[in-house]
């Protein structure tokens, strides 16, 4: 965990404050809500369909037990008893009221947790892998660097009022579990030959109207120059970004427009200007925001404890285990991963009694740690081998235990119609009639791994382009329609899915869906031949046929 | 429009001429890009200062040669939405070492003042009357900065670092 000091807490309730007084100057009208909505925007603050939604960050996902039960009270305090946890790891409450919003930041701010930059046209919370710290086999921890670009992102004078919103990803694993390459930016860890820290750097993806996949602009900047190489790409970005046109203003247009090749030349010769300024980072600087990284005090454990042996003969417990439970750095320990999608709910919501409650089960099984994911998921990453039993047992209480991550049920969506002012379609719905479907978890099992994203309008919170199945829906003569692409996926081997073919109606999605599904068990090639994979060998032909034929 | 110059409510010494306004005979004048540009040999020899108003889709190196004659640039927002002039004014100050006054015109509210002060603003001609007189009350807001600018404020990073050796030299 990273704790926050002094001057952290300062900085927040600055902002804080100077939030209270500009709702205060908006409630009697001395902002108006062209004036205001930026600056709400800037602390998180959407006006949504039916109430202001409020968008929490939770810097690459990582949350400690106390910061978790804050997010609960201001869940029961100040809206209806739940959140949403988001594809960007930010948490959003939709039923929030305007004049109480500096008091939920207040209470937020007490335990470390801010709503800056979650909007607007700024750099957004910086996100990255879930079990950053815990994974085997990542090149360090990339939260130190996450924290360094947190740090240095917020309210940054220069880079506040950009064309468009900005998203950094970083990992550290070669199985990216942070989507880089569908970022703004991607940062990915590496090591050169010299054995020193560094990034690879990819600029240019991004979701919505335009899908591209990011491009490498540098494939070496060494951990000091980082900064400064961010600065020198938004510096690029600002000035020269379109500000004519809302869809195109983004930096993948920019980048896709000037072609990666000059692109990467303006930024080089920016950068030569900047890099040993004093954004240089002195590894003293790191090493700093390295100290205030703790980690648990881990117990020498057996790799196999006699309780997981005992408890393997309940099915329902390794149904869970085989599912949920991921191997850990550190021996005798595991990354728990907490499913937000039980069937027949709307994908990411928690209670706040559910949040309270995994706090107190963070605080019992995994030092008080808790991380979010961008499948909209949660997890506790640090949990002896030998608790599992007994954690299971407890989550299973919270409804909590569903066995389907990375399964068919395990739908990433985003709240669509019912909430979002901008949607054209339903999403929940089609997830929640999909988790039933998909319901048996020995037909889930038995297709495997399969993503489904829906998205319900062309701005893709629900990154359904980037779905082993995504489903887009649209609104044509006044009827929801939804588009169906296969073959997309998010992580090191990022691609946009393909068309199947013509839009199908609200009733007709499952159906559909089914149709893909069974297409696939009929045309892979062994059983372990995943869905994507068996895309990729056949192309969206033979689906598009089962598809199509009857219809 | 008020404006704010050196942290207080000021008279505007600059007339603002448009591009083919006459020019007057004495005074201090600000004078938009293109007509400084063409007619800046004119201009910088008659009495008076001379300051140029620079839109924010220009590239601000052709600026750069008439540094020194200028007395004031003055960058656009011609929405508080749009962030370029931040861009040019650190360029200026950090880069061009400019060091006249800089000034921010067009949609300017009390809550941008600390971004561009901390790019290198001096200078601002704000939009409502109540947000140019809370102007020092706004301008010191913040006292924790993440970023090293040129407006030379310690950042967080480097106040850490300054505590942990105070701390160190006691024990």
């Amino acid at each position: 965990m990273y704790a926050y000091d002094e001057i952290d807490r300062t900085l927040v309730n600055e902002r804080v404050s100077e939030f209270r007084d500009q709702v205060k100057r908006r409630l009697s009208g001395e902002l108006t809500e062209d004036e205001f909505k930026i600056l709400r925007l800037q602390n998180g603050v959407y006006l949504q369909l039916h109430a202001y939604m409020f968008r929490v960050a939770i810097p690459y996902g990582t949350l400690a037990s106390n910061q978790l039960r804050a997010l609960a009270h201001v869940a029961r305090k100040y809206d209806r008893g739940f959140g949403h946890f988001t594809t960007r790891q930010n948490i959003q409450f939709n039923w929030i009221k305007l004049a109480e919003l500096p008091d939920a930041l207040e209470d937020l701010a007490k335990v470390g947790i801010h709503a800056m930059q979650t909007s607007g046209n700024n750099m957004r919370n910086v996100t990255s892998d879930q079990w950053a710290g815990v994974a085997p086999g990542e090149i360090e921890d990339p939260r130190i660097w996450s924290e360094l670009i947190r740090q240095h992102t917020t309210l940054h004078p220069e880079f506040s009022f950009l064309p468009r919103k900005f998203k950094i990803a970083i990992t550290a694993s070669d199985h990216d579990r942070a989507a880089i390459k569908i970022h703004d930016i991607g940062l990915k860890l590496i090591k050169n030959e010299k054995g020193e820290t560094g990034f690879e750097v990819l600029v240019g993806g991004g979701l919505g109207r335009t899908p591209f996949i990011g491009k490498t602009i540098k494939h070496f900047v060494h951990g000091r120059d980082i900064l400064s190489y961010i600065e020198a790409i938004l510096r690029v970005y600002n000035q020269y970004g379109r500000r004519d046109n809302i869809y195109k203003a983004r930096i993948k247009i920019l980048v896709h427009e000037l072609g990666i090749e000059k692109f990467s030349r303006e930024v080089e010769e920016e950068w030569q200007h900047i890099r040993n300024s004093s954004l240089q980072i002195d590894d003293e600087v790191i090493e700093d925001i390295r100290s205030r990284f703790t980690y648990p005090a881990y117990e020498k454990l057996p790799h196999m404890p006699d309780e997981l042996r005992q408890a393997a003969a309940d099915t329902d417990f390794e149904a869970w285990r085989k599912n949920s439970v991921a191997p850990h750095k550190v021996q005798g320990y595991s990354i728990v991963t907490i499913s937000l999608k039980p069937i027949g709910k709307p994908p990411g919501d928690a209670t706040a009694d559910q949040m309270d409650a995994l706090a107190d089960l963070a605080d019992e099984y995994s030092f008080g740690e808790i991380r979010v994911g961008h499948e909209q998921n949660l997890a506790l990453p640090h949990v002896a081998k030998r608790d599992l039993p007994a954690l299971w047992k407890a989550l299973d209480k919270l409804g909590l235990a569903t066995p389907n991550v990375n399964l068919i049920t395990d739908i990433i969506a985003c709240p669509g119609l019912d909430y979002c002012s901008l949607a054209n379609a339903r999403s929940i719905p089609i997830a929640q009639e999909l988790t039933r479907r998909f319901a048996n978890h020995e037909l889930a099992n038995l297709i495997g791994r399969l993503h489904i994203n829906i998205s319900g309008c062309i701005n893709a919170c629900g990154h359904h382009h980037v779905g082993h199945i995504g489903i887009l829906g649209v609104e044509k003569n006044g009827e929801e329609v939804y588009q169906i692409t296969i073959g997309g996926r998010a992580d090191e081997g990022a691609a946009l899915g393909n068309l199947i073919g013509p839009g199908v109606k609200f009733d007709e999605v499952a159906d559909v869906i089914e149709d893909v599904v069974e297409a696939y068990l009929a045309l892979r090639e062994r059983p372990d031949e995943l869905f994507i994979d068996t895309v990729k060998r056949l192309g969206v032909e033979p689906f598009k046929e089962r598809v199509y034929a009857t219809r | 429009m008020p404006l704010v110059n050196g942290g207080k409510i000021a008279d505007d010494r600059f007339v603002k001429l448009a591009v083919d306004t006459p020019l007057p005979d004495s005074g201090d004048i600000l004078v938009p890009a293109e007509r400084f540009i063409a007619e800046a040999d004119a201009l910088l020899k008659r009495a008076g200062k001379v300051g140029v108003i620079w839109p924010n889709n220009r590239d601000i190196d052709e600026l750069v040669p008439y540094l020194g004659k200028v007395a004031a640039v003055a960058l656009v927002f011609p929405t508080f939405r749009d962030g370029r002039a931040y861009s040019q004014a650190r360029l200026l100050r950090e880069r061009y070492n400019y060091r006249g006054e800089l000034r921010a015109t067009g949609q300017i509210l009390r809550d941008q003042f600390v971004f561009m002060l901390r790019a290198g603003f001096d200078s601002f001609e704000v939009k409502k009357q109540a947000d140019a007189e809370a102007f020092m009350q706004t301008a010191k807001r913040y006292s924790v900065f993440y970023q090293p600018t040129g407006d030379g404020r310690i950042t967080a990073l480097h106040r850490r670092m300054q505590l942990r050796h105070s701390e160190g030299v006691g024990t």
